[in-house]
């Protein structure tokens, strides 16, 4: 295959248009074979610039999961210290922008907790700005701001976390592209299966429309899930802004069991 | 959005007296997936480009300390749909001890030089090459052949993929294997690591076009 052309001068309403055609062509699939739209994004997407030569053009072969691949990595405390769940303290000032809590729960298909694993973050800063070579954009670095946190999931499935609300950043997918505010998490769930790398975005961000990444998924009610909730019983008095986020990751039933979770399946 | 609207602040009827956030929808609100009966799933995004200062960690390639007697290489490139190479992947590992059983070991990223955990995790080079130090996993039953899970994330793949890389020095018992029966033997090569080198294997990995990857679904493509 061809690498296309490099397309600089492509506007927004060219990048819309094709957004919208293909919603359009997968709902009409989607109705005629009378199935549900997916829930994950397609991997084909070619309003995302990046997708046309890293999707694979055959299908996925149909594995079914043997022990490994049922259970996860053994995660725990002694890898993620407590402070690494607040990233506005990890230098010696405080960083610059909107203080904000996320908090929710991690769960299973079945609404199970996802206990005692690993959650990774990432994000730009308050300015839309990366700590990363490669991040080119025109805006200030934060001295006291990195944007790298982890955390365990508590027993309930919960997590905590403290940082500064991201700003949106311009990418070089079309002319004027702009990335909603978003923060990148990673996790793993109670089967390696159930991996998951998503981003979580702000409610009422106007970029939504406009992004191909958060429009690569198709289904509406399955990209609202990426959206976080405004919490006033999470905002703390004179001090953060608060969001609710839940992630639930599906997949394979493990039949696979730690003795201590031996009753609450 | 949400499917019911929360009371505009700025209309005609909002009693600033009477507001209460907790009422509003949304906040303490069931999943969003719950509506439609079972919890739906949290869709995936692309890892993105800068992931490069946070996912790494000291040690992440090497499941097992190279200078042990066990230990072997699993390496390659990542390349895409015109064959380069893919400077911004990254790799993960996941796999079962010589018996064939996966570790409970705690402590994957803070672990004991001696130990095994399993799981591995690469961010590829300029020349989008990986490379892991990790021992040669057990079948897990009879009847399967012994391979590692290998999952790639990379800015332009909106879902992570999943993929396993068996050994070519089991041929009789990948003949055996039931994944491996079951793809097309014109694509079953791009299973299995070649050794190159004394306990070393190599698994290139191609997202697309000639010798492109067998990529797997677990039942999770939703």
């Amino acid at each position: 295959m061809q690498r296309p052309a490099p397309q600089p001068q492509t506007t927004q309403r060219q990048v819309s248009d094709e957004i919208a055609e293909r919603h359009r062509s997968e709902v009409d699939a989607a109705a005629s074979a009378g199935r549900a739209l997916a829930a994950h994004p397609r991997r084909d997407f070619a309003p995302y610039r990046s997708t046309v030569l890293r999707h694979p053009t055959h299908e996925l072969v149909r594995a079914d999961p043997e022990e490994i691949e049922l259970v996860s990595p053994a995660f725990g405390h002694t890898d993620v210290a407590a402070e690494e769940a607040d990233l506005t303290i990890q230098h010696t000032g405080e960083p610059l922008g909107e203080r904000i809590i996320v908090t929710g729960r991690v769960l299973d298909g079945e609404g199970r907790p996802v206990r005692n694993q690993l959650i990774e973050i990432w994000q730009a800063n308050a300015s839309g700005r990366y700590v990363h070579k490669r991040d080119q954009h025109p805006a200030p670095l934060d001295p006291n701001f990195t944007g790298v946190g982890r955390v365990i999931t508590g027993d309930d499935g919960s997590y905590r976390i403290t940082t500064i609300k991201p700003g949106a950043y311009p990418w070089k997918n079309h002319r004027n592209a702009w990335r909603p505010a978003h923060i990148h998490f990673s996790f793993f769930g109670s089967a390696f299966t159930q991996r998951l790398i998503t981003q979580m975005y702000f409610p009422g961000d106007p970029l939504f429309a406009l992004d191909p990444i958060y429009q690569s998924i198709v289904d509406p009610a399955a990209r609202e899930r990426l959206v976080a909730t405004y919490d006033h019983d999470v905002s703390e008095p004179e001090w953060a802004i608060g969001y609710r986020w839940d992630v639930v990751l599906t997949g394979p039933k493990s039949t696979w069991m730690e003795p201590e979770d031996a009753d609450h399946a | 959005m949400p499917e019911t609207a929360p009371p505009d602040p700025t209309g005609p009827d909002f009693d600033d007296e009477a507001f209460d956030a907790a009422d509003l929808p949304g906040s303490h609100a069931p999943h969003p997936g719950a509506h439609r009966g079972g919890l739906g799933q949290t869709p995936s995004q692309t890892v993105g480009p800068f992931f490069g200062y946070a996912l790494p960690y000291a040690g992440g390639p090497d499941v097992r300390a190279p200078w042990l007697p066990d230990a072997i290489r699993l390496h390659g490139t990542v390349s895409d749909g015109a064959g380069d190479p893919i400077p911004d992947a990254i790799v993960e590992i996941w796999g079962a001890d010589a018996a064939g059983r996966p570790s409970t070991e705690r402590g994957s990223f803070d672990r004991d030089a001696h130990g095994f955990a399993g799981f591995g995790r690469a961010a590829v080079d300029r020349a989008g090459h990986y490379a892991f130090t990790t021992i040669k996993p057990g079948a897990a039953r009879a009847g399967s052949a012994p391979y590692l899970l290998v999952t790639v994330f990379a800015r332009g793949v909106t879902h992570h993929l999943f993929t396993r890389a068996y050994f070519a020095d089991e041929a009789a018992a990948n003949a055996s294997d039931p994944l491996l029966a079951r793809v097309d033997e014109s694509r079953r090569g791009t299973l299995v690591a070649q050794a190159d080198g004394p306990g070393s294997y190599r698994f290139d990995i191609r997202l697309q076009g000639e010798g492109e990857t067998v990529f797997l679904d677990y039942g999770t493509e939703v």
